[in-house]
């Protein structure tokens, strides 16, 4: 039987709009020294390998993972940066594990996307050749996607603005969210528009933080701690690049990245053995869309998932307890930080947005333009 | 379970200072179309999609994700690496994890920089930190010339010594028809050429190519089944330094490098105690040509002082006893992303005895492959023909 690879202990900074007083190498430091702190783990002697997650555009720095050795423990030791989404470093942190090379893995993210101005970052991140010089950002295809979805199926706005509601709303519970908000379905449609159908509030705003997770070998992992969350199902996937090859109705490589996770932790009704869902949804229209993608409704049925309850704290599958990205999570972050609020929701650290009786997650992360590439994590609660 | 990984398929482009008739994609293509063919596999056969570089040399974010149609991944699992200078050996590590950890068993990894698109040295130079000291840094130049000065300084090695390290990568490379620079030259010519930092002149430092490498890993089940002509790789070490780095040492400190950290490791785990009598060759990323005689000393190939030693008793040549980069090494070829996928290519080039005009004159069982980029990283791959 191969050892199951176990989430520790996991840590985040508060999500700002901007943290003008922090270097790149304190955030890290930051989530660095509280896993040290609820471990007790010496990074020299227990820390086999750090994995990073950051961008070079987003740091304007060529190696953005330059001054992580410096706070991770790892000068002479072993780091190495996965440049995509956070969820896609802890898997390569799983991965270190289960290849049986390391025993202990720490997996850390930062970014700080006050520094600069991310459309022209989401822009460089555009085909050079037909495409970048039209000026598209991901807010722009997003707009295109949104209206591509919503006309096909008849969502409407209102069902939209609703996740911003819910997301904004469920941040108010949680202390590192940026931006918890009482808002309402009026505030969310009047507010000022960026690109139809997409309002201010209907995109997540910018941000600034850092993520850190814990990973070790089944064995170390139930002596580290007595409330392991085991990683039970991964699975990821690239969709195409251009937006004309692609049906943006639909969300084909979120469909393929969820079917592999799901095979792999042997869950055949995600509706009903999934308790909660922590998922990256940089517009409003992504969660409903991405919804359809992880299996929980029927194509275009996104809507009436919202319209029903069921996604809500209070209903039987809640989704972003935390306030997802849109209460504010800084983009490369974002899926580190998702699997690391799914972990707390399975341990039942989660205070006043604890989903009761949590057992099994789903941790979502995506990259690329109108969520070209997707990795779904499953997690299982351990320990008694 | 964890699976014993196997390369199965190489591929590279052609090096150059140019090529105006490709875009990035196409070609990283013609590098990944050469491995699926080496490796007798179409895309289909392929699950997982790896691949690295550094992404200011052409302006690329998220470029993984922009060149699916060109790599393959559209539909495939897969992801990114970034490590800098490392980056290349990291892309193969990497994909070795993918394999290795059970969740897949065939994984393309393909490495590549296009330098023609923009000044290699601007873009080095912002791995510096903003606020401290980039004002003043160099690109790669000004920490290569410090690493060299040291290695004169401490070891009585001359700058002719350099010299002889850069005509036989010449010699090499003479016979590798993918090599970017590929002049005979002497010892001579090489000193005469312009300096660009001291102690290093043109000759003395690597060029900026434009190419691309491609592998395919397999686990050992499929390996079997791919290819007669499985390389097997046995382990590999990753150690990364502080950003502060290991440039300097001051008098009265114990030298420690990551290339130190990395050789006393990989060795001890491997139990190889004469590596210069049990390894049979080394394409290591040499990005200078002091470097090359200094790292065989760090690596633990040789004792200190003992590196330029070995070069002038001829032990390093293609046809020597330890022959180093007989594809003419990093001194004539470097596309950064590529460098360190390509040494890996190389040296399994080499145990398969399909290097063509510059294999090695011995026998090769074991090979060993180095990565080198950051604030003095390393990676290093043990590279084998047998599993046991």
């Amino acid at each position: 039987m191969p050892q199951r690879v176990g989430i520790v202990a996991v840590a985040q900074t508060k999500y700002e709009a901007a943290k003008p007083r922090q270097h790149l190498s304190d955030l890290v430091l930051e989530v660095t020294d509280k896993i040290l702190e609820e471990t007790g783990i010496s990074l020299i002697d227990d820390v086999d390998s750090v994995v990073s997650c950051s961008q070079d555009h987003w740091d304007g720095r060529t190696i953005s993972s330059m001054p992580i050795p410096d706070v991770t423990g790892s000068h002479l030791r072993d780091e190495s940066k996965v440049a995509g989404d956070g969820a896609y470093a802890v898997l390569y942190g799983m991965m270190h594990i289960l290849s049986g090379h390391h025993d202990i893995v720490l997996v850390v993210s930062h970014c700080s996307e006050s520094q600069t101005d991310g459309r022209i970052i989401e822009n460089c991140a555009i085909d050079h050749i037909y495409h970048r010089m039209l000026g598209l950002d991901f807010l722009s295809c997003a707009a295109m996607q949104a209206n591509r979805y919503m006309h096909k199926y008849g969502i409407s706005r209102e069902q939209c603005a609703k996740v911003v509601v819910k997301n904004r709303g469920n941040a108010k519970n949680n202390p590192y969210a940026q931006a918890p908000a009482k808002l309402s379905l009026e505030d969310v449609l009047n507010s000022s528009m960026l690109a139809f159908p997409i309002t201010a509030l209907d995109a997540k705003p910018a941000s600034d933080g850092a993520c850190a997770i814990l990973l070790a070998k089944e064995d170390k992992a139930k002596k580290l701690t007595d409330k392991p969350v085991w990683i039970k199902g991964v699975g990821n996937c690239y969709d195409a690049h251009f937006l004309g090859d692609r049906d943006l109705s639909a969300c084909d490589s979120l469909v393929s990245a969820s079917k592999r996770a799901y095979e792999m932790a042997s869950i055949t009704n995600p509706g009903k053995e999934i308790d909660l869902v922590e998922m990256s949804e940089m517009f409003s229209y992504q969660e409903l869309l991405w919804m359809e993608g992880l299996g929980f409704c029927d194509r275009g049925e996104g809507g009436h998932l919202i319209d029903s309850g069921t996604t809500q704290m209070e209903g039987n599958l809640p989704v972003n307890p935390s306030g997802g990205l849109l209460s504010g999570v800084p983009v490369t972050v974002a899926g580190m930080s998702r699997v690391a609020e799914a972990a707390l929701q399975l341990q039942g650290k989660c205070g006043d947005r604890q989903v009761p009786e949590a057992k099994i997650a789903i941790a979502h992360g995506t990259a690329g333009v109108c969520g070209q590439m997707h990795c779904v994590l499953v997690l299982e609660k351990g320990g008694k | 379970m964890p699976q014993r990984v196997a390369i199965v398929g190489i591929g590279q482009t052609r090096h150059t200072s140019r090529r105006p008739d490709v875009n990035d994609g196409e070609l990283i293509n013609e590098a990944v179309s050469a491995a699926l063919a080496d490796a007798q596999l179409t895309m289909k056969d392929i699950e997982t999609v790896i691949i690295g570089n550094m992404e200011f040399f052409e302006g690329h974010h998220l470029n993984d994700a922009m060149l699916v149609d060109y790599t393959g991944a559209r539909g495939k699992s897969g992801f990114k690496m970034n490590t800098g200078g490392t980056v290349g050996t990291m892309n193969v590590i990497s994909g070795w994890y993918n394999v290795a950890s059970g969740l897949f068993d065939t994984c393309l990894v393909i490495g590549w920089e296009k330098h023609d698109e923009a000044p290699t040295t601007s873009c080095i130079t912002t791995i510096t930190d903003p606020a401290i000291d980039r004002p003043y840094a160099v690109g790669a130049l000004s920490g290569l010339a410090i690493i060299s000065m040291n290695y004169m300084t401490r070891t009585g090695c001359k700058v002719e010594h350099a010299a002889m390290v850069r005509a036989q990568a010449s010699e090499n490379a003479s016979r590798n028809p993918n090599a970017h620079v590929r002049d005979r030259l002497s010892v001579e010519d090489i000193l005469k050429a312009r300096m660009v930092v001291y102690p290093l002149n043109l000759y003395f430092l690597c060029p900026t190519s434009v190419g691309a490498c491609a592998t395919v890993l397999a686990s050992e089940v499929k390996a079997n089944k791919i290819t007669k002509k499985p390389v097997w790789i046995k382990d590999h070490v990753t150690v990364h330094s502080d950003y502060s780095g290991a440039l300097f040492t001051f008098p009265g400190e114990t030298r420690e490098t990551s290339h130190m950290v990395a050789g006393r490791k990989l060795f001890q785990r491997n139990h190889i105690t004469k590596p210069i009598r049990e390894i049979q060759v080394f394409e290591m990323y040499d990005p200078c040509a002091f470097v090359q005689m200094s790292w065989l000393e760090d690596f633990g190939i040789c004792g200190e002082g003992e590196g330029w030693r070995l070069v002038e008793k001829g032990v390093t040549a293609r046809e020597g006893e330890f022959p180093v980069c007989p594809s003419g090494g990093v001194l004539c070829t470097n596309a950064i992303g590529d460098s360190g996928t390509l040494r890996v290519a190389e040296a399994a080039l080499q145990i398969r005895g399909d290097a063509g005009e510059h294999q090695v004159t011995r026998d090769v069982k074991t090979a060993l492959a180095s990565g080198y980029g950051g604030s003095y990283w390393t990676d290093l791959l043990l590279l084998s023909k047998t599993l046991d």
